[in-house]
């Protein structure tokens, strides 16, 4: 669309997957698309893992006492859940696919800055993973993700592996984030100025100051654990000196605003999708992009939330929980401006538009729970049992995974030129919507009730809602399967999409689909914004010679 | 207001309110939950008019941009902010109300260790899982935790406070609603962490005096721990089989330990005595009075293959007698242990041929 070189730009090169075939060259690949779809199998191998231990959880739970595995391989499986979902598929999943694929596309950059050590990030992904999966299913880690001193520095089960292998997946974390910040700072094309930025770069550069902040003091932490665990060391241990609430501090001052390393590129990735399939451009754009800033900066201010019931200083907790607001207020914000923007819009009931629904829907009552937790005498009863539970997971499922599904639909003809059916997509929308409900709320109720998390057995009362939640974790199961076979099915004898499918006029959509190798034959410039839809087709588009 | 209480307690599957702390909390809940349902309705509401009021007509549809004005934005961040902070105003002060125990409250050490709360009362009895409190009076509960971190909640109370290795935390609360309410672990702590479950009987105070004076008076000095309810009290005139059965169910044996054969958290005691163990160390040993005392006193020494090592030490903790007793409780549970009752099965072994 708005390219403004005088001549059209020629696309002559073969696209990015057919321009090299074999696997080695995909293993040593340079191209930020390529490195962005190892990314896509690599991140959803670790969401199937993480789903099936979530069925293993859900079916445990299906009965009040024992139903198909001891309390100590249930207490690994979640674990294994938390461990693989967090740091195999929420933190590394959009930044890793969609970042890699669509920030240089987006800016009209031909690679990102230092796109060796963007491959150095899957290999440390890789390692990362397989030490710490490995580790975790040889030594039957049991700490839960939080990995809470001392019960982690006197388990008697294998904890260094995985604490060695979370280390080395936040090394992999650090150095997107700074090749994000270095690219978006330094390779914008003339004309992409930073108040023409689209959302989803605004929403990933913010992500990538928290990674390279905060990911550095996770590692540290880690790695005193490590110490302490393999060597004795007396850090977090009471009964050789520590201080257990130490670890929590440290912990959090990661895990919160890691938090938002998970959520805030899902933010992203809707403020797109919103804006393409209502045809509108985004109402309050500055306000959505400071938000994103705001959160990120708020963020590191508000680890405390986690430590109401600790026995932290009640001021400090006072401080806090009023912090906490601060993240809703900006969460808030961006969701009236979504809304707003399909204001006068011409909104096309898409899949990927199903997904933004379900996002939106999910996000705001994932953010009031939110919002309720941090006031903070409410917190005192939920703390700890499954109604957090259910907030995080409306935020983390409800929110990120419906935002990656959403930037999958909208995205799959972009990064394989190839259409999926949209029967089936609309099919398995509804099916994961009412799965998700149907898994999540009972569990807001089992917390209200007092029903404590990480429970392998529980008294009678909690049994009807549990069972309704196993019910709904199976069609969300079902759901997810559906999908993964019509894209699969796609990629085989889908038809072609041509370059533009949903007539978008994001930046990104100013290439071929698939992109040819190299992005542009000549430096892109624009002279408009993204998705300004106010003037027909001939004004905007700019057709592209082949 | 009761009936809307009940109401409110019930859609939201709220337990009892037994303080009323945990009825000012649920009116808090109450004011947030509709407040933020009718704001989420709203915005979501409008979201879905607008997605049927605008459907795409043509695929090249052009539209207006429409740009903020300051005032929606100002909207925006208005409405949310004064709201959140309306529920903070009302949450953080009962927060501190919380965090701020009156004077001349009836003090009660907590202790949390895997997997079982410890109970004692400054002026005389203990007990295991059950914590006894007048109705109408402040209890503060001092916290601490042997060896992980624990976290006290009980749900009627509205009440949670994490029990920390090395520290003492504190809370209070004023039970008003005689009765019998759960008590849980809140925070992960390992095997047993779901089944660390206790009671909180909170008494009429006249029958809690009358409780007090009778442990008092009654209790045996040298025990540990107390009596879970009264009629678990020790009885020093019965078998040396039933006294060992109940100082194991004071010590929490059976929250590992099963007697009918059931796989647990530790071996089970049925038929244990004189059989042969494999340990992990690939050694074998038979079961007899040295080696279940031993197991009572440095459970770490001889772990049986296919268990972890997460018995704590009962060093200190139970007497040589205390000791024995339990060991003949366990002596005592055989399958073939004579009983009072007939046979149930033929009275012959048959002879198998090959």
């Amino acid at each position: 669309m708005s390219q403004s070189p005088a001549s059209s730009p020629v696309y002559n090169e073969p696209n990015y997957l057919d321009a090299e075939k074999g696997l080695r060259s995909w293993l040593t690949t340079l191209d930020h698309k390529r490195i962005g779809v190892m990314y896509l199998v690599l991140t959803l191998v670790g969401f199937f893992l993480g789903g099936v231990f979530a069925l293993l959880i859900r079916l445990e739970l299906l009965t009040p006492g024992p139903t198909i595995m001891d309390a100590m391989t249930y207490n690994r499986m979640f674990t294994l859940h938390g461990v693989v979902m967090i740091f195999l598929f929420m933190i590394p999943a959009i930044p890793g696919i969609f970042g890699n694929f669509f920030i240089p596309l987006m800016i009209g950059a031909q690679d990102v800055a230092f796109p060796r050590i963007n491959l150095l990030s899957v290999y440390l992904y890789l390692a990362g993973a397989a030490i710490a999966l490995v580790g975790m299913i040889n030594g039957g880690t049991d700490t839960g993700w939080t990995f809470y001193t001392p019960y982690s520095t006197t388990t008697v089960t294998t904890v260094a592996p995985v604490l060695l292998g979370a280390f080395i997946l936040g090394m992999g974390s650090i150095v997107t984030g700074l090749n994000f910040i270095v690219t978006v700072h330094t390779m914008r094309a003339p004309g992409v100025t930073w108040m023409r930025l689209p959302l989803f770069v605004w929403a990933m550069y913010a992500t990538s100051v928290i990674q390279v902040l905060a990911t550095p003091v996770l590692g540290m932490t880690l790695l005193l654990v490590a110490f302490e665990k393999v060597f004795g060391f007396g850090i977090f241990d009471p009964a050789r000196g520590g201080d257990p609430i130490l670890f929590q501090h440290l912990f959090w001052f990661y895990s919160h605003p890691a938090v938002y390393i998970m959520i805030l590129p899902a933010m992203g990735v809707v403020s797109e999708v919103v804006q393409t399939f209502a045809r509108k451009n985004m109402f309050g754009y500055k306000a959505v992009a400071f938000s994103s800033l705001g959160i990120a900066f708020v963020g590191f201010f508000v680890w405390g939330h986690h430590l109401f019931t600790s026995g932290q200083s009640t001021f400090a907790s006072g401080v806090f929980g009023v912090l906490s607001m601060f993240v809703g207020l900006f969460t808030a914000i961006k969701v009236f401006n979504w809304t707003a923007t399909m204001y006068k819009g011409a909104i096309q009931v898409s899949a990927p538009f199903v997904y933004f629904m379900g996002f939106l829907y999910f996000l705001v009552f994932g953010g009031l729970t939110g919002i309720a937790l941090s006031t903070v005498s409410l917190d005192v009863h939920w703390q700890d049992t499954y109604f957090v539970v259910a907030h995080f997971h409306f935020i983390m499922v409800g929110g990120t995974i419906m935002a990656f599904l959403a930037g999958l639909h909208y995205w799959w003809p972009k990064m394989f030129g190839k259409m999926y059916s949209e029967r089936w997509a609309l099919a398995a929308a509804v099916l994961v919507i009412i799965g998700f409900n149907a898994t999540f709320i009972p569990q807001f109720l089992l917390g209200n009730m007092g029903m404590p998390r990480r429970y392998y057995s529980y008294p009678e009362q909690f049994w009807p809602l549990n069972v309704a939640s196993t019910a709904g974790a199976s069609l969300l199961a079902f759901g997810f399967t559906l999908i993964l076979f019509y894209l699969i099915a796609s990629l085989v004898k889908g038809r072609a999409s041509g370059p533009n499918p949903w007539l978008s006029r994001g930046y990104e959509w100013n290439t071929p689909s698939p992109p040819s190798l190299q992005n542009f034959p000549q430096t892109p410039e624009y002279d408009r914004g993204p998705h300004e839809y106010q003037d027909g087709p001939a004004a905007a588009e700019v057709k592209h010679a082949h | 207001m009761n009936l809307l209480n009940e109401f409110l307690r019930h859609l939201l599957f709220l337990p009892q309110q037994a303080s009323e702390w945990a009825r000012q909390l649920d009116y808090l809940h109450y004011f947030v939950f509709v407040t933020a349902m009718l704001g989420a309705w709203t915005t979501l509401a409008t979201a879905t008019v607008f997605v049927f009021r605008y459907r795409r007509k043509h695929a090249e549809q052009s539209t207006p941009i429409v740009d903020p004005k300051p005032i929606h934005e100002a909207v925006f961040i208005g409405l949310p902010l004064v709201l959140f902070l309306a529920y903070f105003a009302i949450g953080y002060p009962q927060y501190v109300r919380l965090q701020t125990p009156p004077r001349g409250a009836i003090d009660v050490y907590v202790q949390g260790k895997k997997w079982m709360w410890k109970f004692a009362y400054p002026d005389g009895p203990n007990s295991t899982d059950v914590l006894r409190v007048p109705a109408g009076r402040p209890v503060r509960l001092l916290m601490t935790s042997r060896d992980v971190i624990h976290s006290f909640y009980v749900p009627a109370l509205r009440l949670k406070q994490d029990a920390l290795p090395g520290r003492y935390t504190q809370v209070w609360f004023n039970a008003d609603a005689p009765g019998r309410y759960p008590i849980f672990c809140a925070e992960y702590c390992g095997l047993g962490h779901s089944a660390m479950l206790g009671e909180l009987v909170v008494m009429p105070a006249a029958e809690w005096d009358a409780w007090v004076e009778q442990q008092r008076r009654g209790g045996n000095p040298r025990a540990q721990d107390g009596q879970p309810t009264a009629a678990e009290d020790v009885d020093l005139r019965g078998s040396i089989v039933e006294q060992g059965r109940r100082i194991a169910a004071v010590q929490g044996c059976f929250k590992c330990h099963s007697v009918d054969g059931s796989q647990h958290i530790g071996p089970t005691w049925l038929d244990l005595y004189g059989r042969s163990v494999k340990l992990e160390n690939g050694k074998t040993i038979v079961a007899d009075e040295a080696y279940l005392t031993r197991s009572m006193m440095e459970p770490n020494a001889e772990i049986v293959a296919g268990y972890k090592g997460v018995m704590p030490t009962y060093q200190g903790k139970l007497t040589g007698p205390d000791a024995a007793a339990i060991t003949e409780f366990i002596k005592s549970l055989r399958t073939d242990a004579p009983t009072a009752e007939p046979q149930k099965g033929p009275a012959y072994v048959p002879v198998t041929g090959k």
